[in-house]
């Protein structure tokens, strides 16, 4: 995997009249990952968003090299077409032999998206992620709806993904089993 | 991006929208509904004014482009805001696809599922309306001409009010003042002597679709603030 790189410098994120956090600076390089902690409404899918160029920060600059990818909230699979042909779109756009990541989904490719279980619908948000070959990843929540089966294999995915020299960004309000984990709490962040 | 990669890419996108903007999806009508209204101004037009033939095909061609004006607004609120609200926009913004190039393919798509099918009914509402086949001729070249404007008009005002409450009827609201030039050169070209309707008409279209894919661009991005 070529060199990725990720480093936000003295990043402030205003919503409304609201300062969320301020002077945010974290680099990762190749193999690392960064847990960025907090309740709910301190501002980290608003930091997950500055990261990936989709939000301005208020203060602060974003730095990277190497394609990114997000998977969040926000599933961008249509729910009307069967999961198959729901990710072999994003498969026809990203053209990248990403990994092939196992999360369950061989029985599903039939099944339109929109009848998924809340637990599937994250799998496949993870599994669009995985095949996009990108080399940072940015998640949100990423655990959310999963079980302790399919969150351990979300959590080993991103290791393999690591283990490849891939970068991982993981928003999350539960503690994750990550090796060399860094641990970044918007807490300590507040104005 | 390789240039070759850019090409597939647009190349998918062009035929998720095309197929969503024709098929509908998630109860949300596709091509056929605007297609129907738009006949069903010109069969209810009749029933409203009489029989008489005369004043039918005086009036009939204003008819046709008002129906193609309100068709037009059917379809607003699933030209953006579902893509918006499903992160599609968000993940092309990441791959480095310019919201400019993703609209001008939406408006093409639009264009091929709304006014193509407008032009394949006209002949069916110029019978309706018993208009001539001299007004239909005029009334399709200027169909050719406005609706690409229509299409235009009609993602910028979807890119605009995507993630509004009450959108799609807002979207109504600021498209009809929008689309009052297309509608008055397009049936001004059936009036006596309205031969300079029809070049007006490309002019105004031009304009709408120089203008579309900057301006819903920039309210897209403005939306993720």
């Amino acid at each position: 995997m070529p060199h990725c790189r990720l480093a936000a410098y003295d990043i402030a994120c205003r919503r409304g009249d609201r300062v969320l956090f301020r002077g945010l600076s974290f680099e990762l390089n190749p193999g690392e990952a960064l847990h960025l902690s907090g309740p709910n409404g301190i501002g980290k899918s608003s930091l997950i968003r500055i990261l990936c160029g989709l939000l301005r920060p208020a203060w602060g600059h974003v730095e990277h090299e190497g394609e990114m990818a997000l998977s969040d909230e926000r599933l961008a699979l249509d729910l009307h077409r069967p999961l198959g042909e729901a990710l072999a779109f994003w498969t026809r756009i990203d053209q990248a032999g990403g990994s092939r990541a196992d999360f369950g989904l061989e029985d599903l490719l039939d099944v339109p998206v929109g009848y998924l279980s809340t637990g599937q619908r994250k799998r496949a948000a993870l599994a669009r992620l995985a095949a996009s070959g990108a080399r940072i990843w940015l998640l949100d929540e990423p655990l959310n709806g999963l079980d302790a089966h399919w969150g351990a294999a979300a959590q080993a995915a991103i290791e393999a993904h690591r283990a490849m020299g891939g970068i991982a960004v993981v928003a999350s309000h539960q503690p994750l089993g990550l090796q060399r984990l860094r641990v970044m709490s918007l807490l300590e962040h507040l104005p | 991006m390789s240039g070759r990669r850019i090409t597939a890419s647009l190349r998918a996108i062009f035929a998720r929208d095309l197929s969503t903007l024709l098929r509908g999806a998630m109860g949300r009508g596709g091509a056929v509904l605007p297609l129907l209204f738009f006949l069903a101004v010109a069969m209810l037009f009749p029933f409203a004014i009489g029989p008489d033939a005369k004043l039918l095909a005086r009036t009939g061609a204003g008819v046709i482009w008002v129906a193609a004006l309100l068709a037009a607004i059917l379809p607003l609120d699933r030209l953006v805001e579902p893509d918006v609200e499903a992160g599609f926009f968000d993940q092309w913004a990441l791959r480095g696809i310019a919201e400019e190039v993703l609209l001008v393919v939406r408006i093409v798509a639009h264009w091929l599922s709304f006014g193509v099918p407008l032009m394949l009914a006209a002949p069916i509402s110029a019978g309706l309306l018993s208009l001539s086949r001299e007004q239909l001729i005029v009334i399709e070249q200027g169909l050719l001409l406005g609706t690409p404007g229509l299409a235009a008009i009609g993602v910028t005002i979807a890119a605009l009010t995507a993630g509004l409450r009450a959108g799609s009827a807002l979207g109504g609201m600021l498209a009809i003042p929008l689309a009052v030039p297309l509608l008055i050169f397009g049936a001004g070209s059936l009036q006596p002597g309205g031969e300079g309707g029809l070049v007006l008409l490309a002019a105004s279209s031009v304009a709408a679709l120089a203008i579309a894919p900057f301006a819903g661009a920039a309210a897209i991005r403005a939306g993720r603030e």
